[in-house]
């Protein structure tokens, strides 16, 4: 027995509102992120992740007080993505009780961004978050890259030459998603996900494409993932936290009860 | 009404400790964040976390002045360190090419290596980050409730390696066993995260509300 390999349920926030939200029968308010986080933990969420999906920069402190208000009520780690440029905002996140801040594009357009971040707060508390979409064609080696703006914007950077540059800059956890399963319930690209995990020396959480329960103890067991996020199978109430843990411990995954 | 002080010395995610600690103390107690000597040393129980590095830390206690203070509370009033709250608490550190720590206790803080393996060959990833087992070495006051090997969160990539096995109250497991708690007199200090532990870190931090400093 050991480190258990984490589930991590990711939340949509828009203006302070979940969307998406669970459709939980005893949940009296879909959209309120407090209800979502408080219910996922009491399933047995080993982390909790938002990811700010506000248009508006002018609404950016709208996501502050949720994580002020979820902070007080749920204790577990909680992650925050999304819109998060500079050093200020980082340490705006922490100080309303985030454990750990994703930075996206940012990190693309200033690679140094991330080394001073996580010299300032400690690399516990930065978690790169990698958009990879395959490029190479069926005949060739397997070949990622960088993608932007939600997959639509390639850059030219190789997914892994990136993740490995991320883990020497200080990255504590790169968090990976698939843009070409993201949205597809066809399961984690669990070969991308398995060259990025052999590639860095630091945790690797396996995002995009989950549809069943087979695909979240994939991510593990042939993506060599540390933990594995997911929106919408939980959202919808298709499947409860428990319901994946019991799943992947009867396949030798080690969980948290 | 009694105070509990949290030590703020510019380290670490302290709003967590505080929202977790207000979350489970008494109504006759109350949780103050504070970078001040007099108010550390007037409170009834102390609270010292700590994030990064540990040459930050260092800097940052002295920068504010509290190296006397908390050395000070760490020898008369019960005290909890958590995470590198607990690893500035021995001699030395390994980290950032060797950082002198506060030597209240004997002991060194070590990297756990680039090539930490499971006992399957599973290599093991640094950061050790996430939820481990925590093996109960002794009873204590503040394993009260919590059963042996219930899993806390962890995030770190030095561990503990104390001269004295007796001061060990807690270990884990990653790669190699190691020390995740110690506890002497008045002092217990874990190196996992009981304001991220869900139920058993709720309960360690209510057994430290209620603790009186007697082992």
């Amino acid at each position: 027995m050991g480190l258990a390999k984490r589930i991590i349920p990711c939340l949509d926030v828009d203006n302070g509102r979940v969307v998406k939200g669970v459709k939980f029968v005893e949940i009296r308010d879909a959209g309120d992120p407090v209800e979502n986080a408080r219910r996922y933990n009491l399933e047995g969420a080993d982390e909790i992740t938002f990811l700010d999906i506000t248009a508006s920069s002018d609404n950016r402190d709208t996501m502050v007080h949720v994580v002020e208000a979820v902070a007080s009520e749920v204790f577990i780690p909680l992650t925050v993505g999304g819109g998060i440029r500079e050093v200020a905002d980082v340490r705006r996140m922490l100080n309303a009780g985030a454990d750990k801040v994703g930075i996206n594009t940012a990190a693309v357009f200033n690679p140094d961004f991330v080394k001073q971040a996580a010299d300032r707060f400690g690399s516990q508390c930065i978690v790169v978050a990698v958009d990879a979409k395959k490029v190479s064609k069926d005949d060739e080696e397997d070949r990622w890259e960088i993608f932007t703006h939600g997959g639509r914007k390639g850059t030219g950077i190789d997914a892994l030459e990136w993740v490995e540059k991320m883990d020497r800059y200080g990255a504590g956890e790169i968090l990976l998603t698939s843009m070409d399963r993201d949205g597809t319930k066809q399961g984690f690209d669990n070969d991308l996900t398995r060259s990025v995990s052999e590639a860095v020396k630091i945790p690797v959480i396996a995002s995009g494409g989950v549809g069943n329960l087979q695909h979240m103890a994939d991510g593990v067991l042939k993506g060599k993932a540390d933990a594995v996020l997911a929106a919408s199978i939980f959202h919808f109430g298709e499947y409860r936290i428990s319901e994946v843990k019991d799943y992947m411990k009867a396949q030798g995954i080690e969980v948290r009860d | 009404m009694q105070t509990i002080a949290v030590i703020d010395y510019g380290m670490g995610n302290l709003r967590s400790v505080t929202k977790a600690l207000e979350h489970v103390v008494d109504k006759d107690q109350q949780v103050i964040l504070t970078s001040s000597q007099a108010e550390i040393a007037s409170a009834d129980k102390i609270v010292f976390p700590g994030q990064g590095a540990a040459r930050d830390c260092m800097a940052a206690i002295d920068q504010y002045e509290l190296r006397e203070t908390i050395v000070d509370a760490a020898r008369n009033k019960p005290f909890l360190g958590i995470c590198m709250g607990m690893q500035v608490l021995v001699h030395e550190s390994e980290e950032n090419g060797g950082t002198a720590c506060l030597g209240v206790f004997p002991g060194e803080v070590r990297y756990f290596g680039d090539d930490l393996h499971d006992a399957d060959g599973e290599r093991l990833k640094v950061p050790h980050m996430g939820w481990n087992q925590v093996g109960q070495t002794r009873a204590h006051p503040l394993w009260q409730g919590i059963d042996d090997q219930s899993r806390f969160y962890f995030v770190h990539s030095y561990y503990l390696e104390t001269e004295a096995p007796e001061l060990e109250i807690g270990h884990c497991d990653y790669g190699q066993p190691f020390t995740c708690a110690i506890a002497n007199d008045n002092v217990f200090a874990m190196q996992c995260h009981p304001e991220k532990s869900a139920d058993a870190g709720l309960q360690l931090l209510t057994n430290f509300a209620q603790w009186d400093g007697q082992a």
